[in-house]
């Protein structure tokens, strides 16, 4: 297990540089999300177009792994319907758990997030954003990891 | 060991190295590198000698306490009273009447808060706590307040994390019931003057708890010096198993409170129409208790006092101050709590980089920190920061594991450049 499996130069960018970072106003869907284990706190902004996520933003304190597993959704989701949300949503959570998952060329820059497995106690970090975009999309209300 | 030679070795520094080869779990590899272990201040590794009184109790002498007139009964009852004498003579307490195990501290203070203040306080009565506060020092005194509807007052600290005495004392008054006090900070390592502030709060007729979970491993600790009317510790944290832990109260007044729990044990008869109590200190410990627990806790404390508590904490002291120095040396790093007065915990924070990030790097290193809020979030929000990390130290800890700690938060900076 190395340490460079985890920070990947693209998690390290995406921490350093968080891209579609701060609130979007008005938003159509909000949602607060929260882990109460290490005090992460995340707050998203979507607005919609139809059945489109048109933009979204989020902003809060996090370590390394949760400011850019949200930064890399933002942009993996933007311009994709509900249900392309839902299925990539799956997929990233099998990433992040499952050691036989397949490869994960096709997720394009989210695969960088892949090391996160070996890390057990850093997975709730990288899954915090999709819970909070899954509960802004379905009912807006605050979700935590615990 | 007698009192004589336990004063004797108490008069020799530390020699942790010895110390070292008496809890084994010291010498487990953590992702291919020598545990390090700097976490005490959540939970304390176990000697040898503890986990051999627990075995030794569990093959040769297991039964129930209080209960039957079989040896095995006996020997028992023998091993958890005795045991209760241990601790009593660990805090100098007068009598075992005033020793009530309890499964540790956070339920200490919720016996308190429901046995001693919900019967007694009710609105325009107050209840102090400090600013430096665990939760468990908090939480069941707002859940008293809202069951009672006394009021919680908190005392404020300073940016170096020192409570401020003046403060703490203009906030006493009539009213004031009960002060609830740290005697060390979890989070910071803040020592609070509080036999000072047990004065203080007795003046006013004040009765004062103090949560001495993070104090009693690192200094001796006298509850009638001090002169609380009660006292909680952990047994865990004190290099004993967990599941563990002592009320001391006086016993005046643990004798008006009404139990906590009913169940067997506190009873003195039972009939349907009204049962009795069992005198103190069993009046609070309802049902069978951790009784391989209170066995593996005196021999804790058999432990602690055989190497010395003066030369723990002189040991201790030096290794704070040499991870202090280290760390503060290093780029970005910030101490979050610099009191005159600490003990044995370095909280700190590094700039640009979570502290999850640094627990996880050091982890990788083979050192365990604890990372994160610390059960103390009201700190943390004042401090303005969402986590720390935090280095604890303990009997076993070395001036090489300050090095390598140092090390490692060298190579945060690195992965993070």
């Amino acid at each position: 297990m190395d340490l460079k499996e985890l920070y990947r130069d693209v998690i390290l960018d995406h921490n350093r540089q968080p891209r579609n970072f701060g609130r979007l106003e008005p938003a159509d869907a909000k949602a607060e999300g929260h882990n109460p284990l290490c005090g992460d706190r995340l707050s998203l902004f979507v607005r919609l177009d139809g059945d489109r996520i048109a933009d979204l933003r989020f902003e809060g304190k996090g370590c390394a792994i949760s400011t850019a597993s949200a930064s890399l959704m933002t942009e993996a989701v933007k311009g994709k319907s509900r249900a392309a949300v839902q299925e990539l949503y799956a997929r990233v959570h099998e990433l992040l758990t499952q050691h036989s998952a397949p490869p994960s060329q096709d997720l394009g820059k989210l695969a960088a997030l892949s090391g996160v497995r070996e890390f057990p106690a850093r997975v709730k970090c990288a899954s915090l954003c999709w819970h909070t975009l899954d509960a802004a999309l379905n009912d807006g209300a605050a979700v935590t990891t615990e | 060991m007698n009192v004589a030679a336990a004063k004797a070795s108490a008069e020799l520094p530390l020699d942790a190295e010895s110390v070292r080869r008496d809890f084994p779990i010291l010498a487990r590899s953590i992702n291919g590198k020598p545990l390090v272990y700097l976490d005490s201040a959540a939970s304390a590794q176990q000697p040898l000698a503890v986990m051999r009184a627990v075995e030794r109790y569990e093959t040769h002498s297991h039964a129930n306490v209080h209960r039957g007139v079989h040896t095995l009964s006996q020997e028992a009852t023998d091993a958890f009273e005795g045991a209760r004498d241990r601790v009593r003579r660990f805090v100098n307490a007068a009598s075992v009447r005033e020793i009530i195990f309890v499964r540790g501290t956070t339920e200490a203070i919720n016996l308190v808060a429901q046995s001693y203040v919900r019967p007694r306080f009710g609105p325009g009565d107050e209840i102090l706590i400090s600013a430096l506060e665990h939760h468990a020092n908090i939480v069941p005194w707002q859940l008293v307040c809202e069951q009672t509807g006394c009021t919680l007052k908190v005392a404020p600290i300073d940016r170096k994390g020192e409570l401020l005495f003046d403060a703490f004392a203009s906030l006493l008054s009539p009213r004031t019931r009960l002060v609830a006090i740290a005697h060390v900070s979890n989070a910071l390592g803040t020592v609070l003057p509080v036999k000072r502030m047990i004065a203080a709060a007795h003046e006013h007729g004040a009765r004062v708890l103090v949560d001495g979970a993070q104090a009693v491993p690192h200094a001796r600790v006298d509850v009638r010096a001090l002169d609380a009317d009660f006292y909680a510790f952990s047994s865990h944290k004190l290099y004993g198993p967990t599941g563990i832990g002592v009320l001391y109260g006086r016993e005046e007044i643990l004798e008006a409170m009404p139990p906590w729990q009913g169940g067997g044990d506190m009873i003195r008869s039972v009939t349907f129409a009204k049962s009795t109590y069992n005198d103190l200190p069993w009046k609070f410990e309802a049902g069978t208790p951790h009784i391989s627990g209170a066995v593996g806790l005196g021999a804790a404390i058999d432990y602690i006092e055989a190497l010395g508590l003066d030369a723990i904490a002189a040991h201790e002291q030096r290794l704070l101050h040499l991870a202090t120095a280290q760390l503060s040396a290093i780029r970005g790093v910030q101490i979050v709590g610099t009191a005159a007065h600490k003990a044995a915990v370095v909280s700190f924070t590094m700039a640009g980089v979570h502290p999850h990030d640094i627990g996880t790097i050091l982890d990788h290193e083979g050192i365990a920190i604890r990372t994160g809020h610390h059960c103390a979030m009201p700190v943390m929000d004042f401090f303005g920061v969402p986590a720390t990390a935090r280095a604890s130290f303990g009997c076993y800890s070395t001036a090489e594991d300050v090095t390598r700690l140092a090390a490692a938060v060298e190579r945060v900076r690195e992965v993070f450049a």
